[in-house]
C-alpha cells in the first residue's frame, strides 16, 4: 500500500463530488476514504482523499484534478506535515460481564460511551488512523457488531492555510494554528 | 421582435448564444429541446438540421477547427445527448471548442427514468473539459457565458450545457453578464520570462535541434509565430497530424510529419535531435513510439498551455507553461536578441545538410503504373486539381495518413481530421461544418470507404442545407489500416476487414442524396474525374476512387516499436540508417 493524503478545496457545487471521484476511477484507483465538508469560507467544501496509488500516477491525477473547473486548490499533505484525524463510531458486543473491560479499553483510547444496550456498547474514538486502528484490534475479540468511520480529515501543520495564506481572522480573533 | 423584459429560458438560451457570437448551430430537436427551436425562427442563428447528432457534434467540431471559433450543436435528451457522445469525447482529444446544449426532461421528474431521460452531465463527465446542468431558468444566460469561455479558453475543448425543458419553458429577467468569474479557472497564458531565457540558452547550445509542432500551434493561432522562431534560429520542423499547415510543407526547414506514419526524415530527426522544441505537442504515442527509445539524446524544451501535459510522458528540461502564441513569439524574440548579441545564429549547416541528404533519399514513395489506382496517387492529383489551396478533410485510417503524408499543405486550419480518438465517420460532417464556417473554401473530404458509410447520411444535409462539398472516397473494400495490421502482424489472417468496393454503389448513392456521383477505375480516369467534380459548385460531388486494396501505408513504425525500427516498405530500395551511428554524418 502507498497510501497518499490530498486536500481538494472545491466550490460547493452539485456534482463536484462525482467529478473528483472520476479522476479516480477512470484510473482504477481505489478511494481508500473520502470526506467532504465545508469550510471557513461559505461556497467551499475541501474534500480529504486518501487514496492507494503510487507517486507517478499520482502527480497526473492532482493536475487533472487542477484542471477541473469547480476545483480551487489540491495539495497532497505529507504525513509528517499534517494533522490527520478520524472519527469512529464502533458498536462492540458487551454483555454485563464484560462491559467494565470493554469501558476500559475505550478510556485507555480516550474514547466515550455514545450509547449502551443489554448486550452491547456504542463507543465514539477519535484519533489517528494508527490509534483507531490499535483500538479496534483491541476491541475485535469482544465482537464487532457494526463500524463506521468518517474517513481521514487532515490540515497542514503551521499557520498557513491551503491558499497558500495566513489564516484569515475569524469573528475578530486571529485563528491559532496548533500541533 | 423586440426583446421581453421577463424571456423564457428558451428566448434567453438563443439570446446568449447570439450574445456569445453564434452564428450557425448544427442540431436535430425533439420533444425536450422543443421550446429552443421556436425563438431560433426568429434569431439570425441559422440551424443546419443534420441527419444524426453525432454529425451534428462532428460538423460543430468541423466548423471549430476551420474558423478558431467555438462549434455549436443542439441535441434533445437521452439519445440525441448520447449520440453526441463520440464526438464530444472526440473534440476533447484534439482541443477543439465546442458548445453542445441538450434538452433534459422537466427537473420534477430527473431521476424518474422519465421518457427520453439519460443523465447526460454524468455520461459527457469524461469527455467534456467541464458541464452544466441548469436548473434555473435565470441562471441560462451565465450558463451559457460561462461554457464559451471554458470551451475556448486556455487549452480549448468541447463542453456542454443540459437545460430542462421546464427551464426552458419558464420566464425569468434576462442578464448577460459583464465576464465569467470561475475562480477555478484561471489558465495561465503569458509563459514565464526565466524560463524563456533557459530555453535559448539550451537552443543556442543544441547542435541537432527539432521544432515538434504539434495541434496547439494551430489552436493558438501561433503559426506566424513559429515561422519566426524557426527562421531567426534556422530550426527545423516537424508537425504532428494534428499541426500539418502550421508550418508550410515547402518551407526549407519543414520535415514534415513525425510519427507511425510519418516520413523518415521527420522520424529520424527526433530520434537524433539533441534538443526537441515541443510547442503544443503532447508526446503522443503515435509520435514517441516506445516512450523509453524515443529521441534518446534529446533535451525538451516543452511549451504548452496545460500544465497537466508536461511531464506527463517525457521529462521536459525546460517546462513553459502559457499560450503557445505567446511563448513561442518570447522565445523568438529572446532569440533574436541572443544572437544578435552572439552575431547570428549557431551554425547549423551541417545538421541542416544531413536533413537534406535524408529528404532526399527517403522521400514517402508509392509507384502509380497502369495497373490499380493508387490512394496517394488520388491525394497527389487532389493536390494539384485544388492549386493545393483546399481545405482537406479526412477520416480515420490508411486514407488520413496518405492525406496527411501527400497533400502539400501551406496553411493553418488547412487539415482538419481527427488525430486522438482516431473517430470513423468524421470527415463528412465535419466537412459540411468547415464549409459552413469558411464558405469561401474549397472543402474536399478524403474519406475511406469504412469511414463514409458511418455518416454518409449527412449528404442529405449537404443536399438540402445547401453547403457543397467534395467527398473523394478511396475506396479500396476495405478496413484498410486494420488490413494492414492484419497483413503485417496477423500472417495476413483477414478477419472481418472486407467491405467490398461496390457496395454500397457510392455513385447511386450520391444521386439518391441529391449529390453527384462520379466513378474512377483506372489512373487515367482520375483528373478528368477531378476536373469534373471540381466545375461543380452548387451541390456535392461524391467521387468513387477504385483503389488498390492491397496499397499499405509506409513509413510504419509498429504499434510500441521503438523510432529506430521504422519500417520503410517495399518501394524503399536505400536501407535505414543505423541508430548507432553518428547523429550527423
Amino acid at each position: 500500500m502507498s497510501l497518499h493524503t490530498i486536500s481538494v478545496l472545491v466550490e460547493d457545487r452539485p456534482g463536484v463530488l462525482a467529478r473528483v471521484a472520476n479522476l479516480f476511477a477512470r484510473r482504477g484507483f481505489n478511494i481508500h476514504s473520502l470526506a467532504v465538508g465545508t469550510t471557513e469560507r461559505p461556497g467551499r467544501s475541501r474534500m480529504t482523499i486518501v487514496v492507494d496509488v503510487q507517486r507517478k500516477p499520482l502527480e497526473q491525477v492532482e493536475k487533472q484534478l487542477h484542471k477541473l473547473v469547480n476545483v480551487l486548490k489540491v495539495l497532497e499533505l505529507e504525513p509528517a506535515a499534517a494533522v490527520e484525524r478520524e472519527l469512529a463510531l464502533v458498536k462492540v458486543m458487551a454483555p454485563a460481564g464484560e462491559r467494565a473491560a470493554v469501558t476500559e479499553i475505550a478510556d485507555i483510547f480516550r474514547a466515550r460511551v455514545v450509547d449502551v444496550s443489554e448486550s452491547t456498547l456504542t463507543v465514539e474514538a477519535t484519533g489517528s488512523p494508527d490509534k483507531l486502528e490499535a483500538m479496534l484490534a483491541l476491541l475485535d475479540p469482544y465482537g464487532v457488531v457494526e463500524l463506521a468511520r468518517t474517513g481521514r480529515i487532515a490540515l497542514g501543520r503551521g499557520a498557513a492555510g491551503i491558499s497558500g495564506r495566513r489564516l484569515r481572522r475569524v469573528n475578530g480573533a486571529a485563528t491559532k494554528a496548533t500541533a | 421582435m423586440s426583446f421581453p423584459s421577463r424571456p423564457t429560458g428558451a428566448q434567453a438560451l438563443i439570446r446568449s448564444l447570439e450574445l456569445a457570437g453564434t452564428e450557425v448551430v448544427f442540431g436535430i430537436p425533439g420533444g425536450a429541446i422543443l421550446p429552443a427551436y421556436d425563438p431560433l425562427l426568429d434569431s439570425p442563428i441559422r440551424h443546419v438540421l443534420m441527419r444524426h447528432e453525432q454529425g451534428a457534434g462532428h460538423a460543430a467540431e468541423g466548423y471549430a477547427h476551420a474558423t478558431g471559433r467555438a462549434g455549436v450543436c443542439f441535441a434533445t435528451s437521452g439519445p440525441g445527448g448520447c449520440n453526441l457522445v463520440t464526438a464530444l469525447a472526440d473534440a476533447l482529444m484534439d482541443s477543439i471548442p465546442v458548445v453542445a446544449v441538450t434538452g433534459q426532461v422537466p427537473t420534477g421528474v430527473i431521476g424518474n427514468d422519465a421518457f427520453q431521460e439519460a443523465d447526460i452531465t454524468g455520461v459527457t463527465m469524461s469527455v467534456t473539459k467541464h458541464n452544466w446542468l441548469v436548473t434555473r431558468t435565470e441562471d441560462i444566460p451565465a450558463a451559457v457565458a460561462e461554457a464559451f469561455h471554458v470551451a475556448t479558453t486556455g487549452r480549448p475543448g468541447p463542453v456542454l450545457v443540459d437545460v430542462p425543458k421546464d427551464v426552458l419553458i419558464g420566464t425569468a429577467p434576462f442578464e448577460w453578464p459583464d465576464g465569467v468569474d470561475l475562480p477555478g479557472y484561471r489558465p495561465t497564458t503569458k509563459g514565464n520570462l526565466k524560463q524563456v531565457r533557459e530555453a535559448v540558452k539550451l537552443i543556442l547550445a543544441s547542435e541537432r535541434p527539432v521544432v515538434y509542432a504539434g495541434g496547439g500551434v494551430i489552436r493558438a493561432n501561433a503559426a506566424a509565430e513559429l515561422r519566426r522562431l524557426a527562421e531567426t534560429g534556422r530550426l527545423p520542423v516537424v508537425t504532428t497530424l494534428m499541426a500539418r499547415g502550421a508550418f508550410p510543407d515547402d518551407h526549407e526547414l519543414s520535415l514534415g510529419m513525425p510519427g507511425m506514419h510519418g516520413n523518415y526524415t521527420a522520424v529520424t530527426a527526433m530520434q537524433r535531435a539533441d534538443l526537441l522544441v515541443a510547442i503544443g505537442a503532447r508526446f503522443d504515442d503515435r509520435v514517441t513510439g516506445n516512450l523509453a527509445t524515443f529521441a534518446p539524446h534529446a533535451k525538451v524544451i516543452h511549451v504548452d498551455i496545460d500544465p497537466a501535459e508536461i511531464g506527463k510522458n517525457r521529462a521536459a528540461d525546460v517546462p513553459i507553461v502559457g499560450d503557445a502564441a505567446d511563448v513561442t513569439a518570447s522565445l523568438a524574440r529572446e532569440l533574436e536578441r541572443a544572437q544578435g548579441a552572439a552575431g547570428g545564429s549557431p551554425d547549423r549547416k551541417a545538421w541542416l545538410s544531413t536533413l537534406d541528404d535524408w529528404r532526399r533519399r527517403f522521400p514517402y514513395r508509392y509507384t502509380q503504373d497502369d495497373g490499380p489506382i493508387k490512394p496517394q496517387f488520388v491525394v497527389e492529383r487532389i493536390h494539384a486539381a485544388t492549386d493545393g489551396d483546399a481545405t482537406i478533410v479526412s477520416g480515420v485510417g490508411q486514407h488520413q495518413m496518405w492525406a496527411s503524408q501527400f497533400y502539400r499543405f501551406s496553411r493553418p486550419r488547412q487539415w482538419i481530421n481527427s488525430g486522438g480518438l482516431g473517430t470513423m465517420g468524421f470527415a463528412v460532417p465535419a466537412a459540411l461544418g468547415a464549409k459552413m464556417g469558411r464558405p469561401d473554401q474549397r472543402v474536399v473530404a478524403i474519406d475511406g470507404d469504412g469511414c463514409f458509410q458511418m455518416t454518409s447520411q449527412e449528404l442529405a444535409t449537404s443536399t438540402t442545407e445547401n453547403i457543397p462539398i467534395v467527398v473523394a472516397i478511396v475506396n479500396n473494400g476495405h478496413l484498410g489500416m486494420v488490413r494492414q495490421w492484419q497483413e503485417l502482424f496477423y500472417n495476413e489472417r483477414y478477419s472481418g476487414v472486407a467491405l467490398t468496393q461496390d457496395v454500397p454503389d457510392y455513385v447511386r448513392l450520391a444521386e439518391a442524396y441529391g449529390a453527384i456521383g462520379l466513378r474512377a477505375e483506372s489512373p487515367h480516369e482520375v483528373d478528368a474525374v477531378l476536373d469534373k467534380a471540381l466545375s461543380v459548385t452548387d451541390r456535392s460531388v461524391v467521387i468513387d476512387f477504385r483503389c488498390d486494396p492491397r496499397e499499405m501505408v509506409f513509413p510504419m513504425v509498429p504499434a510500441g516499436g521503438s523510432n529506430d525500427d521504422i519500417i520503410l516498405g517495399p518501394e524503399c530500395t536505400e536501407p535505414a540508417l543505423d541508430p548507432a551511428e553518428a547523429p550527423i554524418a
